[in-house]
């Protein structure tokens, strides 16, 4: 339990709720990342509030990692990705793009990922989105539980 | 075109902002805690992270009091209208893409947020998950026609 940092986790939570609020009462959108990125493909229609929606996120990942050196990741930048599980004798870079394949379709057909569904689709009592969150929830623990990864 | 006017953008950036910096403070961009919460095999040792949950929860909290709000507004503040979903069918689509959804957020630890959060630290291999995952979701829309995408598109 060392490493559980309740504080922390409700005021990073606070910013990602405080997020989707403004996007929704200022703008009326979903502040649903799966979407933001999937659509920035053709044939996209709105891709230039995508962008500036999604360099803000990295900017602003850089900067609180500079400015915020005693909160959070206390200045400590992830340098690597968890490596794949031993004795699957999957190299990580495969497993990687495995994982990455999976959550890139996946969120297209049902729709969104933790933030569309999990956040703004749960505050706004969607039935689909109660779903999804249960199911994508669910498997995600099997997952871990099934592969070791940690 | 109300979508590329400086305070709808400016709303886009500031939407942004806070959520990179909410997803770097709550360290949910290290892959590695998230998949400690998503370790359930670990409650009996005593060596589960409920982070997580604490997380999400006061955001969900947070964005309700926001829908509450608009629920007495015709419009937001930047719009015409509240881009919400008005599909609500529960079908296979969205049961089978949360399924894949789950498998691969489990097999990595970090979800579509996180991901492109990373860009700013650009730790080994990112690049290649991000990649994929666009591969993904283009692959993904081939799956889905195309009046249900704009349907349900009009929103995420």
């Amino acid at each position: 339990m060392e490493s559980f940092t309740p504080l922390t986790a409700a005021l990073g939570g606070c910013l990602i709720g405080l997020a989707s609020a403004v996007l929704w009462l200022g703008n009326g959108r979903i502040a649903g990342i799966s979407g933001i990125f999937g659509q920035l493909l053709p044939p996209a229609q709105t891709v230039v509030w995508r962008l500036v929606f999604l360099l803000a996120m990295v900017a602003a990942a850089f900067l609180a990692a500079r400015l915020l050196p005693s909160i959070g990741m206390g200045g400590d930048v992830p340098a690597t990705l968890v490596p794949a599980p031993t004795g699957w004798g999957i190299p990580t870079p495969v497993w990687l793009a495995i994982a990455g394949l999976l959550t890139g379709i996946g969120t297209k057909i049902g729709n969104g990922c933790t933030s569309g569904h999990g956040v703004c689709g749960l505050a706004r009592l969607s039935r689909r989105s109660m779903v999804a969150v249960a199911v994508f929830f669910a498997v995600a623990m099997l997952t871990v539980a099934v592969t070791g990864i940690v | 075109m109300a979508n590329l006017k400086l305070p709808y953008l400016t709303t886009a950036a500031l939407s942004g902002g806070l959520f990179g910096a909410g997803l770097y403070v709550s360290q949910m961009v290290d892959a590695t805690k998230v998949l400690r919460f998503l370790d359930v095999t670990a409650i009996p040792s005593g060596g589960w992270d409920p982070s997580l949950a604490f997380v999400i929860v006061p955001a969900i909290v947070i964005m309700f009091i926001a829908v509450r709000i608009s629920r007495r507004r015709q419009a937001p503040l930047f719009d015409l209208a509240f881009h919400e979903p008005e599909y609500d069918r529960i079908d296979r689509r969205l049961v089978g893409g949360a399924v894949l959804f789950g498998i691969g957020w489990g097999m990595a630890g970090i979800c579509p947020g996180p991901a492109i959060s990373l860009i700013a630290f650009m730790p080994d291999d990112l690049w290649i998950f991000l990649l994929t995952m666009l591969i993904g979701s283009y692959a993904g829309s081939l799956f889905v026609p195309s009046g249900h995408a704009r349907r349900l598109a009009d929103a995420k």
